[in-house]
């Protein structure tokens, strides 16, 4: 077995804003360019850090929706986020309602070597995303089209109405042309024109639909607030799942 | 209320240790309940950053930065184990 | 480093004169906790002082809350920087709730529901210093914010006053309570910036 590496220490870097579009009205993908960059897993996430004027500093952590840096354009040094605006927060308004492409905010990272997928898993894969918490997920998505890998994938994505729903027609186009992706979503407060279950949390019942059977032993990852991450959590123990097979990230409800 | 678990420390201890320590498991000094250190459950944010087991809820771990210094208490593990690169 | 970004302004504070060095004044009244915050029942609400003898006094919330109070207003200091003014609360003081104790203890540990801890040097709880208190402006003392009752020792770091009291313990030396044994400062005077140990 080949002897550890150490990377050395990890610390701050800037950041420039290159691009920027919305994924729903209050969420924002930024497109960072961070020089040296030198890629990272899917599910892995950067801690972003804003200073003002006086001083005063903020830091969250928010998860890279990309794939890794092995995409066709080159783009190395570019570290993509999904940036979800809560109402009362501290960093995600002005994230996503005052940067600008061509600004500069701190970043540390790639981190977080546990919630990850790598494609030498050789399991099927249940993805179960509340809310915002889809954005390490759709990394995972988007590294297994990337490379065509061939472990059968399932999102179940929660979100409140169909408007809320991030990367919408990216999925369709995925379900369509990555062979073995499904999605599933759960409408929590309004659903679209003919869906015909009501709105609802996610339950039992759309789990063991819409998830692999526990004696299929997949790999789990559930992302979202803490309350949906314990009930989805709890679901797939229920249904026979191995602890050990289930990996959780909970995302900060507030700031 | 609790919002966040151990992914979200990945970052600081990361400045501290040149491996990524969520990914280690911990023995909890209380329960014995092991696991990744992700998956501690994550209080205190500005003042520090208390890790304690989802199973018995005791302080697993404790980071506290000052300016020039980060003090980490891991009193309430007995047991960190990190996985070397490559495995 | 730090790299400025123009437009952020993050949480409602300012730089005013006559703070605590690096403190800003806050408007809000962030909430900091160690862990999940103990709903206690006030009829299984108690406070326990027990001397460095072993001697103990219990008050139930009733004999407590019966107890002469004192109504004030001060100025808090958190460590993590913000700064309140002129806040009102209502709380029995330690110098009542230590007049009859016999004891030569110079030191104490104040004691919570859920097990956080905060030493407390006994001279920095006397003589009008030092309150547990049970409203704050003019209503009961919520939950997050430490009720039923919470230690207020207001010339301190605010982690020094205790939320979700349930007893104090007279020590003849002194101990760390919970942020001290971390790292934070075993005495912690804002006037003096004694954040960290070693500061």
């Amino acid at each position: 077995m080949a002897r550890a590496a150490v990377p050395g220490r990890l610390t701050w870097r800037a950041a420039t804003l290159a691009e920027a579009r919305w994924e729903t009205p209050t969420a924002r993908t930024l497109v960072l360019d961070v020089p040296g960059w030198a890629g990272h897993l899917p599910g892995q996430h950067v801690d972003v850090r804003l200073t003002a004027p006086d001083g005063y500093s903020a830091q969250r952590s928010y998860s890279i929706a990309a794939a890794w840096a092995a995409d066709k354009t080159g783009d190395g040094g570019k570290v993509e986020l999904t940036v979800q605006r809560l109402d009362d927060g501290e960093v995600s308004p002005f994230l996503t309602d005052v940067l600008e492409v061509g600004e500069q905010v701190e970043l540390r990272g790639p981190v977080g070597g546990w919630f990850v997928w790598r494609p030498s898993q050789p399991a099927p894969v249940v993805l179960i995303a509340g809310g915002s918490g889809v954005v390490p997920l759709m990394a995972m998505i988007r590294a297994r089209g990337a490379i065509k890998a061939k472990q059968p994938f399932r999102l179940l994505y929660s979100v409140r109405t169909p408007g809320d729903a991030c990367y919408a027609e990216e999925l369709t186009r995925r379900v369509r042309d990555d062979a073995g992706l499904d999605v599933r979503y759960i409408y929590t407060r309004k659903t679209p024109d003919g869906w015909t279950d009501p709105p609802k949390r996610i339950d039992v019942a759309t789990i063991n639909t819409y998830g692999w059977p526990a004696d299929f032993t997949p790999d789990c990852y559930v992302c979202g607030p803490t309350t949906f991450v314990e009930a989805a959590a709890d679901i797939l123990v229920a249904l026979g799942h191995d602890p050990k097979r289930i990996r959780t990230e909970r995302f900060g409800g507030t700031s | 209320m609790m919002e966040l678990d151990g992914n979200a420390m990945a970052g600081e201890l990361r400045e501290i240790f040149a491996v990524d320590v969520t990914a280690a498991r911990y023995t909890c000094a209380g329960c014995g309940h092991a696991d990744a250190v992700a998956t501690l459950l994550l209080w205190g944010r500005d003042m520090g950053r208390v890790g304690r087991c989802p199973h018995c809820r005791d302080v697993v771990l404790r980071v506290v930065h000052a300016p020039d210094r980060i003090f980490l208490d891991l009193r309430g593990t007995v047991r960190l184990e990190l996985p070397l690169a490559g495995s | 480093m730090g790299i400025i970004s123009r437009g952020f302004g993050g949480r409602r504070r300012e730089s005013v004169p006559g703070l605590p060095p690096g403190q800003y004044l806050t408007h809000d009244f962030p909430v900091l906790s160690a862990g999940p915050t103990p709903r206690i029942p006030l009829d299984r609400w108690n406070f326990t002082l027990t001397t460095e003898t072993g001697e103990q006094k219990r008050w139930n919330w009733q004999e407590f809350t019966a107890l002469p109070h004192d109504d004030v207003t001060v100025d808090i200091h958190c460590v993590t920087k913000w700064s309140k003014l002129g806040t009102t609360w209502r709380g029995v003081s330690l110098d009542t709730l230590l007049e009859d104790v016999e004891t030569a203890a110079d030191y104490t540990m104040v004691h919570s529901f859920g097990g956080y801890t905060t030493n407390v040097p006994m001279e920095d709880l006397l003589d009008g210093k030092a309150w547990i208190a049970y409203k704050f402006d003019g209503e009961d003392l919520e939950p997050e914010h430490g009720g039923p009752a919470r230690m207020l020792v207001p010339h301190l770091y605010f982690w020094k006053s205790a939320k979700w009291v349930n007893g104090l313990q007279l020590m003849a030396e002194d101990e760390p309570g919970f942020w001290e044994a971390a790292g934070y400062h075993m005495y912690g005077d804002p006037w003096l910036e004694q954040r960290y140990q070693g500061d």
